[in-house]
């Protein structure tokens, strides 16, 4: 019997040098396209492809956007599940490990597993009015994280059952190659649906300004590119960098305000049981309110105003903005560094002239979390029907020290008149 | 091939006896060595047990990382070593961030400089994380792009297991010492039976990864260690000190274990199923609820806890190494001593979760305070509906 743990376990990884060229990525242009342009001469010709694909993607997002959040939904799942199989692919191609026992059934068994667990704790809290009606469906949410984790479990227990003599360090590495792919993708698409249910914008301003950092990003690199930024990347610039950074700003400045504006994207995504619908409609809060602002003194020369009406939302696109601008990269560092390092050209060939889905949505992923992180801690407070949920479970005697420190709490603030009964 | 570094003394007592022999006593006396030890920090109180925890922690996660460095030839790899640390204190500060911030809520309170911290307390995290997610990407070398991808992803799921599963632990710690002591005597129990059982009546063997376990030894082993689980829960649920949870005393400063007994820990009349009254010969019986508890939690100890062995030892064949490290004589490194608990911490925490827990109550007045005036006031008049309906008001 091989032992495959000899052959490609034991690589030399004092320099990269060893792995085998993956093949080639084979041209997916749909023939269309190579027709039309046949006449161009190469470097136009892929330039001309990429621009075209490019405003193929932006169309379908604002499509997709017109559809609705469930759409939305549907959409940011199979990207969650294409990613993952790009990843796993590269996975199995590294350590030829198709042949593994049992392998790609747990790996999307545990993806399986994860998307369960993610999935049900967002029903749970926003469908909560259509959950409360159905039985079935409510054994399920209390039990929840005990379901979740029995069902890794069998998935953990059948992965030690598969372990085969030598194969084992194949399968570890399968095995960590798999929870890392999870934990990088199913996390950040489960963070970029709650940001959804947040309200639309703040999952288009964020998702935009990644985009818009990365095309400005190009031509500004394209027209005035000089001083390299990293190593890693050699066609990015600091020129490019700067000049995406601040465009990418100023268009966070303007989308948001015209976004702002629309009940449809800037309330919080809810369930209405009667119609059965995601609704978008409420008082818009706050930060969605036009307010007068001072200019500072530095900037009234430059701008010759005194005041300006805007949204607060728009002071924390700036925060968003930035943070797409120089942090986000970071994540498109990461991967090229993971290509380079796997000597692959893209993660697929799904998107001609762009590569896979994953090269799209390097940058993102940082994106998500911190917008999901920023939320938490700047913007939203904690659900007040949670709480309520939670506060009713309560043993008796804890609601009553409960009711009896909130009570003395809303006289001290005086939001509670005193009453003369307890 | 490992050093021996069993302590000149025992050496010295033992030199007559054969080899096999010999280190069967050794392993006996580390055994009880480390029992006693375990007896002497229960003793010792809650903030030590979780100082130990966290050596045991950090100490798992080096000896991990160091087979790591020693699979991949990669201690010449720039910076790596200092950002595997700097993750480790980053997902630790998150992790015991939450931690001090929901069971200390008071002290935390009162000091401004923690007051902001813990307000922020994810955004600080995210930070930091970040910060060493961009160092990574600054100190990528050419030539060296996989190997070090392969100790980044090497040190995540480390952190993954190591971290997450030591903080479960802490937070079952905190619900009562009972649900910490049970399950790790559950699983040392566990170990200890199935090995006798094997050594005395063994004889097919159970699964290809680890020879030397067998059927008799996992069905004895299961038995044994629910009849103790039994025992031990009926014992420990007569003191407050382990059933109560930890809360911290504001006035003396210090951790506190006093409370009424739950419901779990009031001894209750159970009748005695019609199957097993001709055996036991008693129509009734008292027991405390926490022991049908600790059935549950010995019976997973017992039949899914070994998987976590079996991953071990699976884990030592492919990397070709015999133990993780030798800080423990006859025994190996702190992981392997811990490998069958780290499922068992997790198992744990969900089944207190899910069946026992209800919400905490300062961490749901905590979330109250930062809601609106027009909430607060929502919550509070539905709440007090709530109590006049069940005539506590």
């Amino acid at each position: 019997e091989v032992d495959l743990d000899e052959r490609f376990g034991e690589l030399d990884l004092r320099n990269d040098s060893d792995i085998p060229d993956v093949p080639p990525s084979t041209d997916s242009t749909p023939e269309i396209l190579k027709r039309a342009l046949s006449g161009l001469s190469a470097r136009w010709k892929n330039w001309w492809i990429r621009g075209i694909l490019t405003l193929a993607m932006i169309s379908m997002f604002f499509l997709i956007i017109y559809l609705g959040s469930f759409m939305l939904m549907l959409l940011v799942l199979s990207i969650q599940v294409k990613c993952f199989h790009e990843i796993i692919t590269i996975g199995y191609r590294v350590y030829h490990s198709y042949d593994l026992p049992w392998f790609r059934s747990l790996s999307w068994y545990f993806l399986l597993c994860v998307n369960y667990f993610f999935y049900g704790e967002t029903v749970a809290d926003y469908f909560a009015t259509f959950v409360q009606r159905r039985e079935q469906l409510q054994f399920l949410i209390r039990y929840h994280r005990f379901i979740s984790f029995a069902l890794y479990l069998a998935g953990f227990c059948m992965f030690v059952l598969s372990l085969v003599k030598k194969h084992y360090r194949l399968q570890f590495y399968m095995f960590a190659w798999t929870h890392v792919t999870l934990l990088i993708t199913v996390t950040q698409s489960h963070l970029v649906i709650q940001n959804l249910f947040e309200g639309m914008i703040w999952f288009l301003v964020p998702i935009s300004s990644v985009i818009c950092n990365d095309i400005t990003a190009y031509i500004f690199g394209f027209f005035f590119g000089r001083t390299p930024l990293i190593k890693l990347s050699p066609k990015k610039t600091w020129e490019g960098f700067i000049g995406g950074f601040f465009s990418t700003v100023v268009f966070g400045f303007i989308f948001s305000y015209f976004l702002a504006q629309y009940q449809y994207f800037v309330c919080p995504v809810e369930y209405n049981s009667e119609t059965n619908r995601f609704v978008t409609e409420c008082e818009p809060s706050e930060l969605f309110q036009i307010k007068k602002y001072s200019v500072p003194p530095l900037l009234q020369a430059v701008l010759g105003w005194e005041s300006v009406n805007m949204y607060p939302f728009q002071m924390h696109s700036i925060a968003l903005a930035t943070f797409a601008s120089l942090i986000g990269p970071f994540g498109g560092f990461f991967a090229s560094g993971f290509k380079r390092a796997f000597k692959i050209k893209d993660f697929a060939d799904t998107i001609p002239g762009h590569g896979g889905i994953m090269d799209r949505f390097d940058c993102q992923y940082l994106m998500a979390t911190f917008v999901h992180v920023y939320i938490t801690s700047f913007i939203r407070g904690p659900n007040p029907s949670k709480l309520l949920k939670q506060l009713l479970i309560l043993q008796p005697e804890q609601q009553l020290n409960v009711y009896k420190t909130l009570k003395s709490h809303l006289v001290e603030k005086g939001i509670l008149q005193p009453s003369l009964r307890g | 091939p490992t050093s021996d570094d069993t302590p000149e003394v025992l050496n010295r007592a033992l030199s007559n006896l054969s080899s096999r022999w010999k280190n069967w006593w050794v392993r006996g006396i580390l055994t009880l060595a480390m029992i006693t030890f375990f007896f002497i920090i229960i003793y010792l109180g809650p903030m030590v047990l979780m100082m130990i925890v966290m050596c045991v922690q950090i100490k798992c996660f080096h000896e991990i990382i160091t087979i790591g460095y020693n699979v991949y030839h990669s201690y010449d790899l720039p910076w790596f070593r200092t950002l595997s640390w700097y993750f480790l204190l980053c997902v630790n500060y998150f992790f015991y961030g939450e931690t001090v911030t929901d069971y200390f809520f008071t002290l935390v309170q009162r000091e401004e400089p923690l007051r902001i911290l813990s307000k922020y307390h994810r955004f600080i995290s995210f930070a930091l994380y970040l910060t060493g997610f961009c160092m990574f990407v600054l100190s990528l070398v050419k030539k060296h792009y996989r190997l070090q991808f392969y100790m980044f992803g090497w040190t995540h799921v480390t952190l993954l297991i190591v971290v997450t599963q030591s903080h479960l632990i802490i937070h079952n710690l905190f619900e009562g010492m009972i649900w910490f002591i049970v399950p790790i005597s559950c699983v040392i129990c566990n170990d200890i039976m199935a090995y006798m059982f094997g050594f005395f009546f063994g004889r097919t063997p159970l699964i290809k990864l680890s020879p030397k376990k067998t059927w008799e030894g996992f069905i004895g082993g299961f038995f044994a260690t629910v009849l103790f689980g039994l025992l031990l829960s009926y014992v420990m649920s007569g003191y407050r000190c382990f059933t109560c949870p930890v809360e911290f005393n504001n006035d003396t400063n210090s951790f506190t274990v006093d409370c009424e007994p739950s419901e779990l820990f009031q001894l209750q009349e159970y009748n005695i199923p019609v199957v097993l009254q001709s055996i036991v010969g008693w129509k009734t019986v008292r027991m405390y609820p926490f022991q049908i508890h600790s059935i549950a939690l010995s019976t997973f100890a017992s039949l899914i806890g070994p998987f976590g062995g079996f991953f071990a030892s699976g884990f030592k064949r492919a990397f070709k190494i015999k133990d993780f490290a030798n800080t423990i004589p006859g025994h190996g490194g702190i992981m392997d001593r811990f490998d069958c608990q780290y499922l068992m911490a997790t198992f744990v925490n969900v089944y207190i979760a899910s069946f026992i827990r209800g919400p905490n109550p300062s961490k749901l007045i905590q979330q109250f305070l930062t809601l609106r005036p027009d909430q607060q006031l929502h919550i509070f008049n539905t709440l007090k509906a709530h109590l006049v309906d069940k005539g506590m008001l």
